[in-house]
Formats: C-alpha cells, structure tokens, sequence
C-alpha cells in the first residue's frame, strides 16, 4: 500500500448524547419495520432489552440497525457487486425507541452472507447503534444468528474471541406467529456486558 | 411588524426527489470470489467524549467497562442508509416557526453551515435532523417536567437535507437554557441537538450545538465531556452575513465527519 498525501485534515466534530428528549423528532412511524411489499428472504423478528449496570431496563434508549438483504447484499452505491441480485424492496435500516421495559423491536429479512475482509466471508449479523440518556457516543455492537455455521469463520467473531463472543449471538425466541424471532440483549455494563466494537 | 422577505433555501427539495447519491465506488476487488477489502475511513477522534464520566452522572451504570474491541470496517461499515427517499425518516421541516397556527415566541435564528468530511470535502444529499426546546427552556415531550411554559407554536423538530455543496439551512427560535437534576443547580446551556448520517455506518454522528459566549458551556457536564480545544468546535459563531435584516439572526455551524482517503489504494499489480 502507497502512502497517500494527506492535505491539512479538520477536526473531527465531537459526539454528544441524545438526550431523553428525542422521541418527538428521531423515531418514525414504521421505522422498526423493513419489511416493505416484495421483499424478498425469511421474516424475522429481532427483539430485546437494552439493560444497564444494575440489568434495569433502559428506556430511554433507541436503537439502529444496519444489514444485508437476504443475497447478502447491502443497499447502498458501494456495493456493487453484480453477481449478488439487489433487493429493491428491501433498505436494511431501522430505528426503533427502547419502551418502559427497555424493549425494542424489529421486523426484517434475515440477513446472507456478506464478504470480510482480505478472502473470508462474514456470517450473517445486523449491526447495531445504540443511544440514549447518559451514553456521550453511540455504543456499536453486532447480532449474530445461533444456528449459524458460518459464525465459527466470521472474522469479527474471530476478532472478539471465544470468551466473549456470546454476547454478540442472539438467542432463538418462542416464534410470534409462525415469524422466527430472536432475542438479543444488550448489557452497556456488568457481568454479561455486550461487546462493542471500535470501528 | 416588518414584511417577511422571501427566505432563500438551499435545501427545499423534499427527500423523495432527492438525487441517488453518486459516491465514487472506491472499493478494491480482488479476483477470488467474495473478496472485498475497503477504504478505511478515518479513525474515531481522541477528542471524543468517553462513554465513562462521572460527572455526567447518567454515564456511570451506562458505560461498558470492558475496552471496546477494535475491527477493521467491512463492507457492513462503509456501506449504510443512503436512499432517504420517502420510505425512510420523517418529511422535511426546514423552517421550525411555522409549524404552528401562528408565530412562536422567541429569538427568531437561522442556522446554516457545511457539512464535510475531514478531508475538507462536502457531505452531499445527506439529511440532517434537529430537535430542541422552545425558548422557555421545555420540550414537546412528556417527560420534560421542567415549569416552564410550552408554546403552542413551536414543536422544536426539523429535517433538512444537504445540498450538493454539503450546506445546510433551517430557521428556528432560540432555545432556552434548562435546568436538569444531574447535580444541585444544574443547567444545561442552550443548545440543538444534531444526528447525521454521512455516506455509511462509520460516519454516524449524534452531537449538540451551542451558541457563543454562553457561559454555562464550560460548566456544563455533558460539553465539558469534551476537551476544551475540541468542545470549542460544537460552538456555532454568530455570522452577520447569514444574519436577515429586520427578521432573524444568523448562526454558522459546521460539522466535520469522518472522511477517507480520496485516492485508492494502489494496485500492486
Ligand atoms: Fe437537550
């Protein structure tokens, strides 16, 4: 790899917390829903609390996620590989506020596959932002499927390591509906504290 | 009162007309299937916030204390929302005072600046939402117990999006400052909250917006979070140039996200 010329670089602008006060502004209707008629792939349910030091439910919260369609293709300008077909039902974004039980909920495909770094392949996962009251900056944390064989060759996972690699595999819920659902919470702190990445 | 003169937006394209985004594909392929190595965008700041201060007293149950594990961004990372056509976020507000039957009451502002990337380029087609209290110092929220009157013309919610030169433009009314319950006496200095998305996942950013000379700024928790040099660039400068005669004052605000190299890494080959 060249060294490239970096010309004069700017300060990056600081993050703030969202504040308690969001849910008026950043939440809209429907945003935990990503289904949209035709798209394609297995429904899923996503859901779980967001818990903190003292395993309280934060509700205050609200969480992102960010995914693949069911090919395993993100849509979006730079991936623009040809050989996976889009989905153009189907975004992969979500928002959806914590509620009183710290308890959020999303509707959407399951993920493929989608391509790591250097020649690995990631096993299917949603990434996560989390915010809320008291959090100064998102807290990044990735879901990963319990049935999934590729996750033993997921090279974040590899990264995390086998200690706490759990905490990053959602947990097969009782289905609502015949839709399969997970659970996956999200511990800021303590024992059983999720993995959040630097990225 | 003055006639209003024709307000000039840079930004009044609703969000379903909204260009699909051109981003130069910067992404390096090797010949193997599936393989996908991406352009790093830059590293987060040292100057960020800790999730961990004690002074802000929410962040002590709510910061994980094991390090964060550091990853290479993927093409989940580098990829993100980027087609906020009609199907994604709400519709756009750029003028928060007529929201209302009528006129709110306050300091009426315009607020506009640039979004760039590090590297000093514009962030284009990117939406920009803002939220805030009204002057009294309360939000529209039920929570916010504040005593304070709320003003039955002023929500305090917007959504612009940035134009090709990454310029951004709303009008609103001054916030108040509000007390909280994080210490005895406390006050949080006027401010708009600000979230971004930019290009991708990486350059996500939630962040508040103060005003100049606000002295509640340096004793205020969540700002002091920050190291001074760097809590000086969520401070917005007054700007007689965006400033409207005989209607509103202006306030420049400029956010710089995470950028990348423009130039690709070189093939070996
Ligand atoms: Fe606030």
């Amino acid at each position: 790899m060249s060294d490239t010329l970096v010309s004069e670089v700017r300060p990056l602008t600081p993050w703030q917390t969202v504040g308690p006060f969001f849910h008026y502004a950043l939440p809209w209707e429907g945003g935990e829903n990503l289904l949209r008629e035709g798209v394609l792939g297995e429904r899923i349910i996503i859901r779980g609390r967001v818990l903190d030091a003292m395993d309280q439910p934060v509700s205050d919260a609200m969480v992102e996620i960010w995914q693949a369609s069911s090919s395993g293709r993100y849509d979006h300008p730079e991936d623009n590989r040809t050989e996976v077909p889009a989905d153009p039902a189907f975004i992969g974004f979500g928002r959806c506020p914590t509620n009183e039980d710290g308890v959020f909920t999303f509707h959407t495909v399951r993920p493929g596959p989608v391509p790591g770094p250097g020649n690995t392949e990631q096993a299917p996962h949603i990434a996560i932002s989390l915010f809320g009251r008291g959090l100064l900056r998102r807290l990044v944390t990735r879901l990963y499927f319990p049935e999934s064989e590729a996750n033993a060759h997921d090279p974040i996972l590899d990264l995390v390591g086998p200690e706490r690699a759990d905490t990053l595999i959602a947990k097969r819920d009782e289905e609502s509906g015949g839709v399969p659902t997970y659970w996956f919470d999200i511990h800021i702190q303590g024992e059983n504290e999720t993995v959040f990445f630097d990225v | 009162m003055p006639m209003r003169p024709p307000v000039t937006m840079p930004c009044t394209t609703p969000f379903a007309s909204l260009p699909v985004r051109s981003v130069a594909v910067k992404t390096v392929r090797s010949k193997k299937e599936k393989t996908m190595d991406v352009l790093q965008y830059s590293p987060q700041a040292l100057s960020e916030p800790p999730s961990f201060a004690p002074g802000y007293v929410s962040t002590v149950a709510r910061s994980p204390r094991k390090p964060l594990v550091r990853i290479p961004q993927t093409l989940t990372e580098v990829t993100g929302p980027a087609d906020f056509g009609e199907r994604l976020l709400r519709a756009p507000v750029h003028d928060m005072t007529r929201e209302g039957k009528g006129e709110p009451l306050g300091e009426r502002i315009i607020v506009s600046g640039h979004v760039l990337d590090d590297r000093g380029h514009p962030v284009p087609n990117t939406v920009v939402e803002v939220w805030q209290c009204n002057s009294a110092g309360r939000y529209v929220h039920k929570k916010d117990q504040h005593d304070a009157p709320l003003d039955p013309n002023f929500t305090g919610q917007g959504r612009v999006v940035t134009d090709e030169e990454g310029r951004y433009r709303f009008v609103t009314i001054k916030p108040g400052a509000y007390p909280w319950r994080n210490h005895y006496n406390a006050w949080r200095p006027a401010h708009i909250h600000f979230s971004l998305f930019g290009p991708c996942f990486a350059t996500r950013l939630i962040t508040q917006m103060y005003f100049p000379g606000d002295p509640l700024i340096d004793i205020d928790p969540i700002a002091c979070a920050v190291p001074s040099e760097a809590r000086n660039r969520m401070v917005s400068r007054f700007d007689i140039d965006t400033t409207e005669n005989e209607w509103a004052l202006g306030y420049v605000y400029d956010i710089v996200l995470r950028g990348r190299n423009a130039t690709p890494m070189e093939n070996p080959q």
